[in-house]
């Protein structure tokens, strides 16, 4: 049986991708970014995933204003870093376990979540970063060390989903995956955020305050945080910080018990507030090798 | 009976909803072609003959040309596509919030090293509206 044992939340700023990309990072403006992730590389690396459900955004790369999927899962055999403007990414292709995404898809849809097939697909630095930060550098002949299924979430025009939509789809997740025969250690990722704003007069917000209480939260208090409504994530994280409702599929699909094993936050990375979070089951905690 | 748009009053910010990107659709639909090498050099050679393949308005096309940045949010456009423009103009997102702040690059990113812009005194319009802002 495929099972969900850890998850992980993760900003995915482009920026961040960008100075993996050019080899800056021991630049002082970004080390203190990336000592965040150390750990978190070698965490990774023991947790030996077979899979990763990746929950991200698109920033209007792959899908146009002529189609907005409010919950679209990659069901491609694989997924090629997209020019977002400025060229691809110089990282390897992003391959599916393509049965495993097809069975999700089923089981979500049966499940009443009534997702978007995408039986071709590009993935942006929304995808990637998050894969960079907790693999480390990879060019575009190597590979990435397991398969990833993306679902990729509209926070670009409102109203996206609703925080309560994205925890309970976790538990649809959840259950579509341990009806999966292969034995499958799975890890779910909810990316994006924190505050940031990127737009307009008010650019440039940041609330650690508000940002440190969801990641406390994620853990003691995870359904009332699901239930925090859009305007109060406009307001007090920026209106880029919306995004951060795609965490709480993430926390949906683990226990209702989970223990933080790590944690990083560091303002900023270009216009936003970085912020990382590791949650185990506490009773997978045992099977690991 | 419509749909609350409880976000209205907040200062500084556009959110981006079914009516913005009703109004941006052409706008938006011209920036995301950017992303393309191949639409970025059309682009580049012949900016006009090239916006004739998207039927926006004249102030939209006005606001391209000019790449007045806070007009094109005013007009619909929404930042992850007009950040495709300025892409293809070399501005990057944290250069191009230093231009739709006022504040120029270095003061944005120097207040974004200092921590960002306080959520304080920027929650509502009438905090700004107090200050003499708009």
């Amino acid at each position: 049986m495929a099972r969900i044992t850890a998850g992980v939340g993760c900003s995915h700023v482009p920026a961040i991708g960008v100075a993996m990309d050019q080899g800056i990072t021991d630049q002082p403006y970004w080390v203190p970014v990336f000592d965040g992730f150390e750990k978190s590389r070698e965490w990774m690396k023991a947790q030996k995933a077979d899979v990763i459900f990746l929950v991200y955004n698109d920033h209007c790369t792959v899908f146009d204003a002529s189609y907005i999927p409010t919950f679209a899962l990659g069901c491609a055999a694989d997924f090629a870093p997209a020019d977002e403007g400025w060229g691809p990414r110089p990282v390897p292709l992003v391959k599916n376990h393509q049965v495993f995404a097809s069975h999700i898809a089923q089981s979500l849809i049966l499940d009443e979540f009534d997702i978007t097939v995408m039986n071709e697909m590009e993935v942006d630095h929304g995808l990637t970063v998050p894969l960079s930060v907790m693999f480390g550098d990879k060019g575009v002949d190597d590979e990435w060390p397991c398969l990833v299924i993306p679902l990729c979430v509209n926070v670009v025009q409102y109203p996206p989903p609703t925080g309560n939509r994205c925890y309970n789809l976790g538990k649809a997740v959840r259950r579509a995956v341990e009806s999966f025969d292969e034995d499958l250690n799975v890890v779910i990722f909810g990316t994006g955020g924190m505050s940031h704003q990127l737009q307009y007069k008010r650019a440039g917000l940041i609330n650690a305050e508000w940002d440190k209480q969801f990641l406390d939260r994620l853990t003691s208090d995870p359904v009332a945080l699901s239930q925090t409504p859009h305007v109060e994530y406009l307001r007090e994280a920026g209106s880029e910080g919306v995004e951060m409702v795609m965490w709480h599929v993430m926390r949906g699909a683990l226990d209702d018990e989970v223990e933080e094993v790590h944690r990083h936050y560091h303002v900023p990375a270009s216009n936003t507030a970085v912020g990382h979070i590791i949650l185990e089951n506490v009773n997978d905690q045992g099977l690991k090798s | 009976m419509a749909l609350e748009k409880d976000y209205e009053d907040i200062p500084g910010t556009f959110v981006f909803d079914a009516d913005r990107s009703r109004e941006g659709y052409q706008l938006n639909q011209f920036c995301i072609s950017l992303r393309l090498q191949v639409n970025r050099d059309a682009f580049n050679a012949d900016e006009d003959g090239y916006l004739d393949n998207y039927p926006m308005t004249a102030e939209q096309r006005r606001a391209v040309l000019d790449r007045d940045w806070n007009r094109l949010l005013e007009l619909g456009g929404n930042i992850y596509y007009t950040s495709k423009l300025a892409a293809n103009d070399g501005i990057n997102f944290q250069q191009l919030a230093g231009l739709m702040t006022g504040m120029g690059n270095e003061a944005y990113r120097a207040m974004m090293v200092a921590g960002g812009r306080s959520p304080d005194g920027n929650r509502y319009q009438h905090e700004w509206d107090k200050e003499g802002e708009s």
